[in-house]
């Protein structure tokens, strides 16, 4: 079987005295989309630079298409296509001045780098700022040149450091599609601490804390684990039965039942993250009960990540997609 | 295209599309005026020759090199873009070669630009002509004796100002290190083989040297494996420093 197109395990880092990465391992599978998340300061940037080359680690191991990244750090760094924090880029230069150099260091000549140039530019959504300094564009085409830069050669890897951070909503829907569109065909890992976006675009989440993995798995099994996970919330029609608190935590598999501050309003909280809305609305239509809403929360993926990020306690769910 | 002459090309082109390139060459063609024509008294002397003219080359280039070579690194730090260029697939050393040859390209430009001082000398008398060009290649060998010492500097710091400043210094060593005034410091303590090399390191003694007109092995020696050594430094420093 082939191995997947990033491998790292065991991967250290230290400066000095601070451990920014203690023991990391993971990998990232062709035709999937990992979301690196974590606080700031986790070591996710660090472990990025790390994969990519630029930071020497100081244990373990990292593979990019099963090629050491130590020991053949120009291959590597071929196959893949990196954009750093803050998409760095030689300021003074034009949209497709810089691109031309990318596509000169990649070693494109003739037509073929004028197709890659175009073909990037097209991608990206670059084509009204090609001959102006990168300089004088906006937070958001910046970022696009930064892409651009990273997908000109068709990497079949990409790693990116944030790659919608600080953009508005319409850039990062914009940054998030063409993600999704190239994510058939590469192996692609993106770091970000906005948890919506796990949703949005990444196949499985990787979450990291202190320097140490904390969770590896799907998006979902991440809203699993949340205390909201399946909790039911119900509106009722006027005002709120006197015994429907009583009856509802009377029910199996219910561990609580909390009151809104609307007055009309109960969240049934489940045991164990066990579905409990059909037993809450046989329960509801038994016994006559006028509703507005029943609405079935997915799990709060703020609350998962303050819990398994604050008190560096791993979680030990394993591999659980 | 190499990745070392795709930096170079993008390094030297980004000269001439910021004011760089123009300033430089304005202010460096206008000082070699100055020099040759009112403080080395050209006229006064009546004579065929560029001396005065490379007379006080290794001073102006005490100030003009290290400004034209402390952003060569110190800016990719502070952007950041260094960590673009150094996840290119090229080795560091491409990068620190395509760097420095882009700088001293750019310095053969402007010492070209000087050839109205040729023309003079050549309108006005009978000048030794292969003595100047010995000259010319002295002093652009000098310059990127200059040079490499300031990309080496650039690499160990963002902020170009002190990069600046410290090539300076470091300059005006190995330019006065044939001198009195630096062999003096070490004469009480240090044998006398050592002193030896120490004045050997002059970068001003192997440039006048040259401008006799001879090109002596030693010289040439002198100036690419000065170039080669602090070229090297500048690659472990790049290595050291490119992620702090």
């Amino acid at each position: 079987m082939m191995e997947s197109a990033i491998v790292v395990e065991s991967l250290r880092k230290e400066f000095g005295a601070f451990t920014a990465v203690d023991g990391v391992s993971f990998d990232v599978n062709r035709g999937e989309v990992l979301g690196f998340l974590g606080p700031n300061g986790a070591g996710k940037s660090t472990t990025m630079k790390m994969i990519t080359g630029f930071l020497a680690s100081s244990g373990g191991q990292i593979r990019v298409d099963g090629l050491d990244v130590g020991k053949y750090p120009t291959q590597v760094k071929q196959r893949i296509g990196y954009l750093p924090e803050g998409a760095p880029a030689y300021g003074e230069m034009t949209v497709t001045g810089f691109l031309g150099f990318i596509a000169d260091i990649r070693g494109f000549r003739g037509t073929e780098k004028q197709d890659r140039i175009h073909s990037s530019i097209r991608k990206a959504n670059l084509g009204s700022v090609i001959h102006k300094p990168i300089d004088t564009l906006s937070k958001g085409f910046k970022r696009r040149v930064g892409l651009a830069q990273a997908i000109l050669h068709d990497p079949p890897i990409l790693i990116m450091d944030e790659p919608t951070d600080g953009l508005d909503p319409n850039q990062k829907h914009e940054v998030r599609e063409l993600i999704s569109e190239m994510a058939r065909d590469k192996a692609i890992l993106i770091s970000t601490h906005i948890l919506e976006e796990v949703n949005a675009i990444c196949d499985r989440a990787v979450i990291i804390a202190q320097g140490r993995l904390v969770f590896n798995g799907t998006p979902q099994a991440l809203e699993a684990m949340s205390r909201q996970h399946n909790a039911v919330t119900i509106t009722f029609a006027g005002g709120l039965p006197d015994i429907a608190e009583q009856r509802l935590s009377a029910l199996d598999n219910v561990a609580g039942v909390n009151r809104e501050q609307a007055l009309n309003r109960l969240i049934v909280m489940p045991g164990g993250g066990v579905s409990i809305v059909g037993q809450v609305t046989r329960l509801v239509r038994d016994e006559g009960w006028e509703i507005e809403e029943v609405y079935v929360a997915t799990g709060q993926l703020d609350e998962v990540f303050r819990r398994i990020t604050s008190h560096g306690g791993s979680v030990d769910e394993g591999d659980l997609s | 295209m190499s990745a070392t002459a795709a930096i170079f090309r993008r390094e030297l082109g980004n000269y001439f599309t910021t004011p760089v390139a123009y300033v430089f060459i304005v202010i460096f063609l206008a000082l070699n005026g100055v020099f040759t024509f009112y403080v080395g008294g050209w006229y006064e002397r009546e004579q065929a020759d560029l001396q005065t003219f490379f007379d006080y080359q290794p001073l102006l280039y005490l100030f003009l090199i290290p400004a034209l070579s402390m952003r060569l690194w110190a800016e990719e730090r502070k952007s950041g873009s260094i960590e673009l260029l150094m996840t290119l697939p090229i080795s560091t050393w491409q990068a620190v070669a395509g760097k420095f040859l882009a700088a001293w390209t750019f310095t053969g430009i402007a010492l070209m630009l000087t050839f109205p001082i040729w023309l003079t000398v050549n309108y006005l008398g009978n000048p030794d002509n292969p003595v100047i060009l010995v000259g010319y290649i002295g002093s652009y060998l000098m310059a990127g004796a200059y040079l490499a010492v300031g990309s080496c500097v650039s690499a160990f710091t963002r902020n170009q100002v002190i990069a600046f400043v410290i090539a300076v210094v470091i300059c005006f060593v190995f330019m006065l290190s044939g001198t009195p005034m630096v062999l003096d410091l070490f004469q009480a303590w240090l044998p006398q083989p050592l002193i030896n090399t120490i004045s050997g390191m002059s970068i001003t003694t192997h440039f006048n040297s040259m401008l006799k007109g001879v090109i002596d092995l030693r010289d040439l020696v002198f100036f690419f494996s000065f170039i080669g050594c602090w070229l090297l430094a500048n690659i472990i420093a790049v290595e050291m420093k490119k992620s702090d």
